[in-house]
């Protein structure tokens, strides 16, 4: 068991012949993931990878029954691709593209939400179950089958979160990338969710940075919610006011959106929480250790 | 990125807003003559810089001659604005604008919008209490600031806009102006990716009329590749100069004022590097992402980039190798030290794919690269070379 995707997720990849979607492409093939084939308008017919390329979605998901496709197409095209996605039946769009406009997603995600289908991303690496399904563009051979959920809004502080637990043994079930853009198409509480009603998920890392309510939500939300015991993290507490931080959403604006008031949302929720990177695996060892003593 | 109030108010005069354009000038001279053009009693002399609280910092006086108009231009073209929203540098002032003085005026109000993260909507908020940070209305009177959320598949609807007018206590006439104002308003907004509109004070003139008197857009930088009009009213003398080299490098580069450089890949772990450089009793002197696709031009675009701040007594690497190779990034890190000639301490934490190989490359390549296991030893390692 694991969330949303698993050794039976069959998967499309959109931009599938350019240089990213090859390459990744390759890379989720060897770690076992069922790539089913792709889409290049133009190139409906041919083959790459030893895999069938399709001109559209529609064609795509009828020919091959896929129920999950991931997005690597150019900034500007990655909203017609989504809405063409999820248009076709795909129930979990995976957006890897950064830079996708704002506005573009807030159409976009009103669009899936009304359709009941699933986005995650953009701007994220994606979501991976280890040794079943890898949709994105996250180092596999880090990974390890186990227990623990992540969810974080960055791309390498997940790999951190990643190396620490396997070091430790404790392994992943899934750890899902939401991305650092303003309008997710995930949120943490998406995850939460979906990590606590999971058998196979015992215990949960989140990590989130400076910008916007999120993690105050999310910290609510697992107060009255997750049974399930979780360790935070937020980075960007050196950032400083009003400069976005690399990522489109990580931004103190109008004095809102500090790593402290997220900090402060964790301790009131009685979320336990550390502010060293380097020790998410270990904190979390002692809560489980405390749990079971 | 944002836009000069004298570049906003043309923007949103192509909308139908009724706004005060004036007259911008350059120089003295120019200035004197806006007024003379303008040929009213008095008129309103502004710095145009990237920041808010202009009048409080004395970038916004009223002039009642073209003498006095030239006399404030001089003193204030080619000096820094320091406001309590720009740092102790200032803002340079490169021009300022001229528009007649409407003052005294009936009442003045508030309009702005921004896409609200948790609501995922574009959210107008309007007020009777114009002429104030909004930010201190929110804090101090919350019930007096309306909000009106817009469906992004729907788009805002007049009956919105009639809504927000009866609140603010619009009348008669008014109720028309209003509408078509927002409606401009949101047209501007979605057709040109602001991330950030606002109108403030919006004036209601003593014959009923309202006027924008100032405003503030911020364009989403992710859609500026659709304007490219928008693009070329960047002025980059109101950004951090390294700033602005980082872009071209490619580089998302903000500058602190600690003495550690920072160079790392992602985004979180940057900021997560400089917050752990803090933690273990040190401070960071930038926020450096290097992205996914290292390679050596990047490499060494980041060290010139660090280096350039005379501040920086260390250089701490932090690469989580993903994707990236770590002997590929090792290589690039032993020829940007040669070619740009490193002589602080420079500590390299390489961690994933090919780890082992990128510090063998490291050690071997007699450079003075200190070598660390993990974030902990990292930072304690750069923080102690820095101390020393």
């Amino acid at each position: 068991m694991s969330v949303l995707v698993n050794k039976n997720t069959k998967v499309l990849v959109q931009g599938f012949t350019g240089k990213n979607g090859t390459f990744h492409a390759e890379q989720s093939l060897k770690c076992g993931t069922q790539i089913v084939g792709g889409v290049t308008p133009g190139k409906g017919g041919s083959e790459h990878l030893g895999l069938p390329v399709f001109n559209t979605m529609k064609e795509a998901v009828r020919e091959t029954g896929a129920d999950a496709s991931v997005v690597f197409v150019p900034a500007p095209f990655a909203k017609d691709s989504i809405i063409e996605a999820v248009d076709a039946g795909i129930k979990l769009v995976v957006c890897i593209t950064e830079g996708v406009p704002t506005l573009d997603m807030l159409q976009v995600k009103q669009y899936v939400d009304q359709s009941g289908a699933r986005m995650i991303g953009p701007n994220c690496p994606g979501i991976i179950t280890p040794g079943e399904c890898k949709i994105g563009i996250m180092p596999w051979h880090i990974h390890l089958p186990g227990k623990v959920g992540i969810v974080s809004r960055s791309g390498t502080l997940t790999y951190e979160a990643v190396a620490q637990t396997t070091a430790l043994g404790l392994g992943q079930s899934t750890c899902i990338g939401i991305g650092g853009d303003p309008i997710p198409g995930m949120s943490h509480i998406d995850a939460l969710k979906l990590f606590q009603d999971d058998p196979d998920t015992e215990s949960i890392i989140m990590i989130g940075e400076i910008g916007g309510t999120a993690e105050e939500a999310a910290a609510e939300f697992a107060q009255q919610y997750v049974t399930k015991p979780i360790v935070g993290y937020i980075a960007g507490v050196t950032a400083p006011k009003g400069k976005r931080m690399g990522h489109a959403g990580a931004i103190i604006s109008g004095g809102k959106g500090t790593a402290e008031e997220k900090f402060q949302a964790f301790e009131k929720a009685g979320i336990a929480y550390t502010r060293n990177p380097a020790e998410l695996g270990t904190t979390l060892l002692e809560v489980l250790n405390r749990r079971a003593g | 990125m944002n836009l000069h109030e004298y570049q906003a108010k043309a923007l949103l005069a192509k909308y139908g807003l009724p706004v005060d354009q004036g007259e911008l000038a350059t120089t003295p001279e120019e200035a004197a003559t806006a007024f003379n053009k303008l040929g009213k009693p008095s008129a309103v002399l502004k710095a145009q810089v990237h920041a808010g609280g202009r009048g409080k910092a004395g970038g916004v006086k009223v002039v009642k001659s073209a003498q006095e108009a030239a006399d404030l231009a001089r003193a204030l073209l080619g000096t820094n604005l320091v406001t309590y929203q720009t740092d102790a540098q200032g803002q340079p002032v490169n021009s300022v604008l001229l528009v007649g003085n409407i003052y005294p005026v009936e009442r003045e109000l508030y309009l702005g919008a921004v896409v609200d993260r948790a609501s995922q909507r574009v959210v107008f908020m309007a007020s009777t209490e114009g002429g104030v940070e909004i930010e201190e209305v929110a804090q101090n009177t919350p019930e007096k600031i309306i909000k009106i959320e817009v469906d992004p598949l729907v788009g805002m609807q007049p009956f919105q806009t009639r809504d927000a007018a009866f609140a603010l206590g619009l009348k008669g006439d008014q109720i028309k102006q209003f509408e078509k104002l927002m409606l401009g308003a949101y047209k501007a907004f979605i057709e040109n990716d602001f991330a950030l509109f606002e109108v403030n004070p919006l004036a209601v003139l003593k014959d009923g009329q309202l006027m924008c008197v100032d405003a503030k857009i911020n364009i989403d930088a992710n859609a500026l590749y659709r304007h490219a009009d928008l693009v070329a009213l960047r002025d980059k003398s109101q950004e951090n100069e390294r700033e602005v080299k980082a872009s071209e490098f490619d580089l998302n580069y903000v500058a602190l004022d600690g003495n550690i450089g920072c160079m790392v890949n992602g985004a979180g772990l940057a900021m997560a590097t400089m917050d752990i450089i803090k933690l273990k009793g040190g401070s960071p002197a930038n926020f450096l992402d290097v992205g996914g696709g290292s390679n050596k031009e990047k490499v060494i675009g980041a060290f010139k980039l660090i280096l350039a701040d005379d501040s920086v007594k260390g250089v701490l690497i932090n690469i989580f190798g993903g994707i990236v190779r770590c002997d590929m990034i090792a290589e690039a890190i032993v020829a940007a030290v040669r070619e740009v000639g490193v002589t602080v301490p420079v500590v390299v934490r390489l961690e994933g794919n090919n780890a082992d190989l990128g510090i063998q490359i490291l050690s071997e390549s007699g450079l003075q690269l200190i070598p660390a296991q993990g974030l902990n030893d990292a930072a304690e390692k750069i923080v102690a070379a820095v101390a020393a």
